[in-house]
Formats: C-alpha cells, sequence, structure tokens
C-alpha cells in the first residue's frame, strides 16, 4: 500500500480545517502519515494523532519551521519522502506555497488541486477558472499532489490513536526571514469554512453601503462575509474577503449573493456550493444561471426587509 | 540588477474556453490569446522598480510557440530591454517543471538578482513555475506578492496569505510571483509598441538548454464541469425568508 505524507496546516494552535479534506484524500491513496511542522505545536501533533484514520504523526518541532518558510520545510520534507510514495497537501496560501517547492526537488511534475481520485495515479482537477475539468495521470515515480479542500470530505477530527514520532534535523538555510503578518480578526466564521455566506458586489456602492447592507444580514444568520472582485477592487472590503478563481473557493451550505453579477471568475469561486440564493435587481444577470433560489429586487429595500423577517 | 520577467501566451481572460467535442483539450484555434495577466502585473513590477533605479536591465522570456513572440512583444513595448523565446511547436504544452527547468538554465546565463513571474497561468491554473524555479536555483520565494521593496541585498514582499498579509524578507537573488494587486499593468503607448519591435529578440530551443520536455502528467481527457439544474425565483421578501427557514439557516 502506498505510503503518503501528508502536510498539516496549522498556526502552532490548531489544526486547520482544510487538512481534513487533505487527509481524506489521501486515505484515498493509501496509508497517510501527518506531517506537523513548527515550533510550540506538540498540542497540534497530539490532535492530530486523534484524527480518523492516520497512521502516524511525525512531529518536526523546531524555530526555524515557526512560520512554514518554504526555504526551510521543503527540504525538511523532500528528507523524509523518501519513505514515502506520495506528499499531499491542502490547496491553501501555505501548501500552495511549498508543494511545488517539494516538487522541483523531488524532479517531480505536480498535480495541483485535485478534485477528486480515480485511480492509484490519476485524478481530476479544474483548470481554466474551472469551466473546464482535465482527467490527468502522473508517470512520476513519487506524487506531489495539492487538494482542494471544497472537494472532499472533511476527515473526522476524533477516533485515530495514531503514534507520534519526532523528527530530529532541522536546519535553517538563511535564506528567508518573516517579518510579521496582519491577519484580519473577525467574530464572524472564516471564509473557506462557514456554513452560510452572504456575499456583495458592485451594485453595494461604496464601504459604508456595504458594511450598512451586507453585515446586519449576515450578523443574523451567523455568516460569514464575502465579496465579488468588482467589490474588492473598489475597496468596499479589504481582498481576503473575495470569493472568486483569485480569490478564496468556497463551497458553504447556503451561498447568498446580493448585487452580484456573476462573472466567470467569481462563479468559479463559489458554484459548489449546495444552495445559491441570488438577490439582483438585473433578472438578466448570469448568477440567475446558477442560483437555486432567485429574487429580482433592489437589494437596498430587499434586504434590510430580510434582516428584520428572520 | 538585471531582472529576469517570465511570461505566457494564454487564452485571453474574457473568452470562454470550449471543449474540443473528442475531449482531447480545449479548442484554441481562431481564439484570441494574450499575455497572461498575472505575468503582466509581473512585468509591471520589473519596469517599475526598472523606473525607480533599482533594476537596471529587463530580460523578458517566454517558452511556447513562435506566436509568443508577440507576448514578448508586449513585455518589450512596456519596458523589458530585449527577450528570449524559448520556442516549441504549436500545440506542444510545456509543463510547469519543464519551463523551471528552462528558467533556471537562463538564469545560470543571465545572472539576475530578481525572477519576476505570474502567480499562476490561468490556462492550466497550476501555480508552479515560481516555487519551482526557486528550488531548482536554492533561493528564497516570495510567491502571491502584494508590495515588493528592494532593500540592498535583501527584498520585503508582503504576501496576500488566506485570512490576510504576512511580510517576508528574502536574500537576493530571488524569486517573486505576483497576486492580484501587487499593481495595475500600464498600456503600452503607440510609440513604445513601434519601439518594441526593433528590440532584440532571440529565439532559442529547449534542447540548447538542455532540457527534456516531455510531459509528466497524461492528459486523459478533459471535459466541462457538471451544470447546474436551473433554479426558482421567488416573488418576493416573505417568500425568500421563507425559503431560507426551509433551509434551516434562518
Amino acid at each position: 500500500m502506498a505510503k503518503v505524507l501528508v502536510w498539516v496546516e496549522h498556526d502552532n494552535m490548531s489544526v486547520k480545517d482544510a487538512t481534513l479534506a487533505a487527509i481524506t484524500a489521501a486515505t484515498q491513496l493509501g496509508e497517510a502519515h501527518l506531517l506537523v511542522a513548527g515550533a510550540g505545536c506538540a498540542g497540534v501533533a497530539e490532535a492530530a494523532a486523534k484524527i480518523a484514520g492516520v497512521s502516524k504523526v511525525h512531529l518536526a518541532e523546531d524555530a526555524v519551521y515557526a512560520n512554514a518558510l518554504p526555504e526551510n520545510v521543503a527540504p525538511l520534507i523532500t528528507s523524509l519522502m523518501c519513505d514515502f510514495d506520495a506528499f499531499v497537501a491542502p490547496a491553501t496560501s501555505t501548501g500552495k506555497n511549498i508543494a511545488p517547492r517539494v516538487a522541483a526537488l523531488l524532479d517531480v511534475m505536480q498535480v495541483s488541486d485535485i478534485l477528486s481520485v480515480e485511480g492509484p495515479k490519476t485524478f481530476t482537477r479544474p483548470i481554466y477558472a474551472g469551466n473546464v475539468i482535465a482527467t490527468v495521470e502522473s508517470s512520476d515515480a513519487k506524487l506531489v499532489i495539492t487538494v482542494r479542500g471544497t472537494a472532499f470530505s472533511k476527515a473526522e477530527v476524533t477516533g485515530g490513536v495514531a503514534v507520534i514520532d519526532m523528527v530530529a534535523s532541522a536546519h535553517d538555510t538563511g535564506l528567508s526571514s518573516f517579518v510579521g503578518s496582519e491577519i484580519a480578526k473577525s467574530e464572524r466564521p472564516e471564509l473557506t469554512s462557514a456554513k452560510v455566506i452572504v456575499s456583495g458586489g458592485r451594485a453595494l456602492k461604496d464601504p459604508e453601503t456595504f458594511q450598512a447592507t451586507i453585515f446586519p444580514l449576515a450578523d443574523k444568520l451567523g455568516a460569514a462575509i464575502g465579496a465579488s472582485r468588482a467589490a474588492v477592487d473598489a475597496g468596499y472590503v479589504p481582498n481576503d474577503y473575495q470569493v472568486g478563481q483569485t480569490g478564496k473557493i468556497v463551497a458553504p451550505e447556503v451561498y447568498i449573493a446580493v448585487g452580484i453579477s456573476g462573472a466567470i471568475q467569481h462563479l468559479a469561486g463559489m458554484k459548489d456550493s449546495k444552495t445559491i440564493i441570488a438577490i439582483n435587481k438585473d433578472e438578466e444577470a448570469p448568477i440567475f444561471q446558477v442560483a437555486d433560489i432567485g429574487l429580482v429586487a433592489d437589494l437596498f429595500s430587499a434586504i434590510p426587509a430580510l434582516t428584520d423577517k428572520i | 540588477m538585471k531582472a529576469l520577467v517570465c511570461v505566457k501566451r494564454v487564452i485571453d481572460y474574457n473568452v470562454k474556453p470550449r471543449v474540443k467535442s473528442d475531449g482531447t483539450g480545449v479548442d484554441l484555434a481562431n481564439v484570441k490569446m494574450s499575455i497572461n495577466p498575472f505575468d503582466e502585473i509581473a512585468v509591471e513590477e520589473a519596469v517599475r522598480l526598472k523606473e525607480k533605479g533599482v533594476v537596471s536591465e529587463i530580460v523578458a522570456i517566454s517558452v511556447g510557440p513562435a506566436k509568443a513572440q508577440e507576448t514578448l512583444r508586449t513585455a518589450l513595448a512596456m519596458g523589458a530591454d530585449r527577450a528570449i523565446l524559448v520556442q516549441v511547436n504549436d500545440n506542444v504544452d510545456v509543463e510547469p517543471l519543464a519551463v523551471a527547468k528552462i528558467v533556471k538554465a537562463i538564469t545560470d546565463e543571465e545572472q539576475p538578482g530578481l525572477i519576476v513571474t505570474g502567480k499562476q497561468a490561468i490556462d492550466d491554473d497550476s501555480n508552479q513555475v515560481g516555487q519551482m524555479v526557486a528550488a531548482l536555483l536554492g533561493c528564497p520565494q516570495g510567491t502571491f506578492a502584494n508590495e515588493v521593496t528592494v532593500e540592498g541585498e535583501f527584498v520585503v514582499v508582503k504576501r496576500e496569505i488566506d485570512g490576510g498579509i504576512e511580510t517576508v524578507k528574502l536574500k537576493l537573488p530571488a524569486v517573486i510571483t505576483a497576486d492580484l494587486r501587487l499593481n495595475e499593468p500600464r498600456y503600452a503607448s503607440l510609440p513604445n509598441i513601434m519601439k518594441a519591435k526593433s528590440k532584440p529578440l532571440a529565439t532559442k530551443t529547449p534542447d540548447h538548454y538542455g532540457v527534456d520536455i516531455a510531459t509528466r502528467l497524461k492528459m486523459i481527457k478533459v471535459g466541462e464541469p457538471p451544470a447546474r439544474a436551473a433554479g426558482i425565483k421567488v416573488a418576493d421578501v416573505d417568500a425568500l425568508a421563507s425559503a431560507l427557514k426551509e433551509l434551516g439557516v434562518a
């Protein structure tokens, strides 16, 4: 059976959800081992060991791994890969940063952003912004894969009894250093794991109107807030709110698109949502072609009215 | 300091790709092609660094068919100084790993301080070349760049990450991949488009760099994604509110 090493995305505190989908993909390929690399992250390794279906957790704890700098992490993974047939990472900004560096060091052509496992070396993946789905088969001896989080179910976070193995080696390449990060703090659920998302488009006019219209509805539904590229480019909300091919790919239970026309690039980021609801005053807007429930109405009266009624 | 900018000729971002009826690929015959939008941002960034006096020369490179010359001319018209086309036959797809090996070979010859490219091409959406080039060169990478500042022997890169922005400091030479909001590319002026026609453009082959471009990923088939069934329209806000209640979210 193939042995698969899975990159665990974490903040040195807890395992990020996207990892759970990557673990599901890994178990479809073979025996899933997890790599927890970080600083002061023993708690993460303990939580990872409880995830269902995991065979072993490899813990590399050192200051050089604290911020998942690819220059330091990729050599660690490459050195572990002599015992594995595949490396799997969630297709998050960290996974996308690290995996190709590992692939090149192993002389492997990476399979990016897979949607399904069709065989031991065969996968489907989106190309052309999700307008086309390709089925590809790797001919490399080892596999390097990133996994689209919304395409796989999440592994259960309990039930596993994996052992934790310490990885000894740590080396700072000295090529890069972490200066800092500005992570938007929010009481609301995270966009990529939210059950309900309320998204606004360019029709929201300005930042104040966006806030006054979208935020109360989202608060009432306990929803995350998203935006189209047009709304982000116009400065209504920060860029990490952007849903779409070049932003976040989401697949919540319910996606409510408010004043979003439905450009191809936006649809690519949300069309796997279970139920799509669209509110737009233009009944010809392309968003209605993918919406399960549509309401043709002026959002400035409809959204406050809806917020009152629920 | 010299900057190398890697650009790709891709289907224009406004064109909806059509799958060939036999499922072997996407129909690119008579389709408008353009410079990959993220690569255009990469070119712009290099030109701005040259205007600031940080970069002295910009070499634009592309791996692609003869027509990728047009893509390189776009880069030259925006402000690149010269170009190298690593030419392959029409309809030959060169995978990111092979492209990275070619870029590495050119880097060994040109010795740039910065290698700048787009974070991904909008055709195969691989998001790999920049990271792979950095790996092969053993140099640091600043992917998904939102802001780039050269400070002496280092470059400070603000990166777009899930949930916010991360700042890293990289030792030069380094690879930068451009994200959407790094800058807004300029339109090339007519005089600059004319001038670009006489800028040097060398044509090479993958063989010249000793790189094997045989594909590692076999394309079994391509198809359309499953279509969503058409939904219903509700009459008013009351109906929408009760629909939300039925879904169990309100």
